[in-house]
């Protein structure tokens, strides 16, 4: 038998049937779905009579337009914006309507969509799972194929639990060698894209492999993964390890017993064959990436903080030039301006990206004991989900951000890309551990760096970027 | 879904690399329920000068003047021009809904994000790929001759109106036939319902755990 790589097992194993050569009718295991982009999905079926194909494989949870503030106990009452009220009200209403799994706003399982499934244990090795939502690629690190849709395709995976698609290229990216202390996973994946740039994965699943990835936890490849889209990937994975199959055990919706030895069995072989074809191969030394921040309107504009702002001078492509000199006049930035001395207004600890408990640990590391610079107005702390809240809390992590001045909310999406209250006025700068910096995603005229958590708490009490190792 | 056959229209070069989701549709507009009433709010950030929410009466707000779409003849074109990494960023289906509401029917561009460029058949609407090169060219024919149209055609996958050049396009035979025939998506996947669960038969046999 041919060598394949793990994608091409993924993809063999869920082939309903081939259109041509490279379309076919994928079957999908699993889908999450929220607030913002199943509404149309839910009315289309209503419109056509339609009753999901099976309701069990969807878990809904709203988390995009949730507040942070406030209780949670009083459910829909707790969110003022009338507008996002009633689309997470449309999300309650429909769940029950098409009998969908949904944890609600009050239900301490409720968090971030690309938080929950992983934790639920919902997301397993060697399935399929799709969600209206880019960032999906997140449960990649479970050696699963996962990836974002829109709308229609969400529509069309309720009602036939498939979806047609076109097999994508496999890419393999290295990360040889080990990382150094105080560089994480994410400046791992921020090193990645700025090697291959925001399009550099358009048309491929991208897996991601070498001794930097393997010494990663679950969590940590879920942070990789996560941004495998930023580099134009719809899908990042991860080959299967002990570390996979021990994280999985003993979740709600895992299996349980000898059904799930019968599936780590199974989950064993979700790796790449030795010897096989990669349509493109990327490599990076690990010892080389030093922590990460982005100063630019995309996620490739990315430097080491011991940089400096580049200069569009020096760019060849004249594209390119123009796209940094739009760049550099958004985020109020000069050319040649070193990276430790941009002061930020705002720091945002949280996001599908960053706001698992590793992340939270991370970040209280930086701070214990310390407090968050006068001239930075507001540091928040967004959990992932309520158990990840409540596992911080029990470890009294919530005490040491408050102690350093900095606001404990309650789970979402939050200000990664500000459909709550959570936003950036114009002009202001953030120290983000979210995804995407483009123009206007924190709020409109918002600055966005992209940093990992410890970066972003170092950021805080420093009030400027600073290197988080040597602080 | 809107058949797509020909279709002729004013050209707007939007001179940009990376134009993501993010800005063709603003995040505080993806909070309707509803599959239309985008339009008005299609790259928001950039062609109004305050900053707008919903329910506002957009058409009460400030064009920003400098931005193409608000400049004639481009507040009517029907077919975008822009550089490469079209619609990068979020799923968001919201934003080809926006565009096809502010009535655009084709984007060109010298290449697109997956995920956008998916979504973009599910509404009618066309993306059409072409040599940076090419794109350049027609960045240039328009700037020689502002307002200029060109003429789409899927049936024969080319492109008109660029002096005598005819330009030729790739586009995907099942999504061709699909866009010409205006033909729902989930109607012809139900076609193989017996395939699906076929496949689950089989499936909770070698992978029960999934069930």
């Amino acid at each position: 038998m041919t060598a394949r790589t793990l994608y091409d097992k993924l993809w063999d194993a869920h082939v309903v049937r081939q259109e041509d050569e490279s379309t076919a009718l994928l079957y999908i295991d699993r889908q999450l779905v929220h607030e913002v982009t199943s509404p149309q999905a839910f009315e289309g079926l209503r419109i056509a009579n339609r009753q999901p194909w099976r309701r069990e494989a969807m878990l809904a949870v709203p988390d995009h337009n949730v507040p942070t503030l406030g209780r949670r106990d009083n459910g829909l009452d707790g969110i003022d914006d009338p507008v996002s009220r009633e689309q997470v009200s449309t999300l309650d209403k429909n769940c029950a309507e098409f009998e969908v799994i949904e944890f609600r706003m009050n239900d301490i399982r409720q968090g971030i969509v690309h938080v929950i499934g992983p934790e639920e244990g919902f997301t397993l090795p060697g399935m399929t799972i799709v969600c209206g939502d880019s960032h999906t690629s997140t449960h990649g690190a479970f050696g699963a194929l996962a990836f974002g849709i829109g709308t229609s395709e969400v529509e069309h995976v309720m009602a036939t639990q498939t979806l047609m698609q076109k097999k994508a290229k496999n890419m393999l990216v290295r990360v040889n060698g080990h990382v150094g202390a105080g560089v994480t996973a994410k400046d791992i994946v921020l090193a990645i894209i700025g090697k291959i740039g925001t399009a550099g994965g358009t048309g491929y699943t991208i897996e991601f492999a070498g001794e930097a990835i393997e010494d990663l936890s679950v969590e940590g490849r879920m942070t990789v993964c996560n941004m495998a889209i930023e580099g134009g990937a719809r899908a990042g994975i991860v080959a299967v390890d002990q570390k996979t199959i021990d994280y999985v055990k003993g979740r709600p919706f895992a299996p349980q017993g000898e059904m799930f030895e019968q599936a780590a069995a199974a989950w064993r072989d979700l790796h790449s064959d030795a010897g096989a074809h990669f349509d493109c191969v990327v490599e990076l030394e690990a010892a080389d990436i030093i922590p990460q921040v982005s100063w630019g309107t995309s996620p490739e504009m990315v430097v080491s903080v011991a940089a400096q702002v580049p200069n569009p001078d020096e760019e060849n492509d004249a594209v390119k030039a123009s796209g940094m000199r739009k760049a550099l006049a958004y985020m109020g930035l000069e050319a040649g301006q070193p990276i430790d001395s941009i002061n930020v207004d705002k720091v945002f600890i949280g996001s599908c990206t960053n706001s698992r408990i590793e992340d939270i640990r991370a970040a209280a590391a930086v701070i214990k004991g310390r407090k968050k610079a006068d001239s930075v107005m507001l540091a928040m702390v967004v959990p992932g989900s309520g158990l990840v809240k409540q596992q911080a809390e029990q470890e009294g992590l919530d005490k040491v951000f408050l102690a350093a001045g900095f606001e404990w909310r309650e789970p979402g999406c939050s200000m990664c890309l500000a459909m709550n209250a959570d936003r950036l006025e114009p002009g202001e700068r953030c120290a983000s551990t979210s995804n995407r910096n483009f123009e206007g995603r924190q709020g409109q005229g918002g600055r966005t760096h992209l940093v990992s958590p410890a970066m972003a708490a170092a950021a805080a009490i420093a009030g400027h970027f600073v290197d988080v190792r040597s602080f | 879904m809107q058949a797509f056959t020909q279709h002729t229209g004013i050209v707007a070069p939007l001179d940009r690399p990376n134009v993501d989701t993010d800005a063709i549709i603003p995040k505080q507009y993806l909070k309707s329920i509803h599959r239309t009433g985008f339009g008005p709010n299609a790259f928001d950030d950039w062609r109004y000068l305050e900053p707008g929410e919903p329910g506002m009466d957009h058409s009460q707000r400030k064009p920003n003047p400098d931005f193409v779409l608000n400049q004639p003849p481009y507040d009517r074109a029907t077919i975008l021009l822009a550089r490469e990494n079209f619609g990068c960023g979020s799923s968001r289906e919201h934003a080809v809904w926006a565009l096809d509401g502010f009535g655009f029917r084709a984007v060109i561009a010298p290449s697109f994000a997956d995920i956008f460029f998916n979504n973009s058949f599910k509404s009618g609407m066309l993306p059409i790929v072409l040599s940076a090169e090419m794109v350049d060219k027609i960045f240039k024919a328009i700037e020689a001759e502002p307002g200029l149209q060109l003429t789409i055609d899927l049936e024969h996958k080319t492109i008109r109106g660029l002096g005598d050049t005819v330009i030729e396009f790739n586009v995907d035979d099942f999504r061709r036939y699909c866009l010409l025939n205006g033909l729902d998506d989930i109607g012809l996947t139900l076609r193989h319902a017996d395939a699906i669960r076929d496949y689950e038969t089989q499936r909770k046999v070698s992978a029960p755990w999934l069930f």
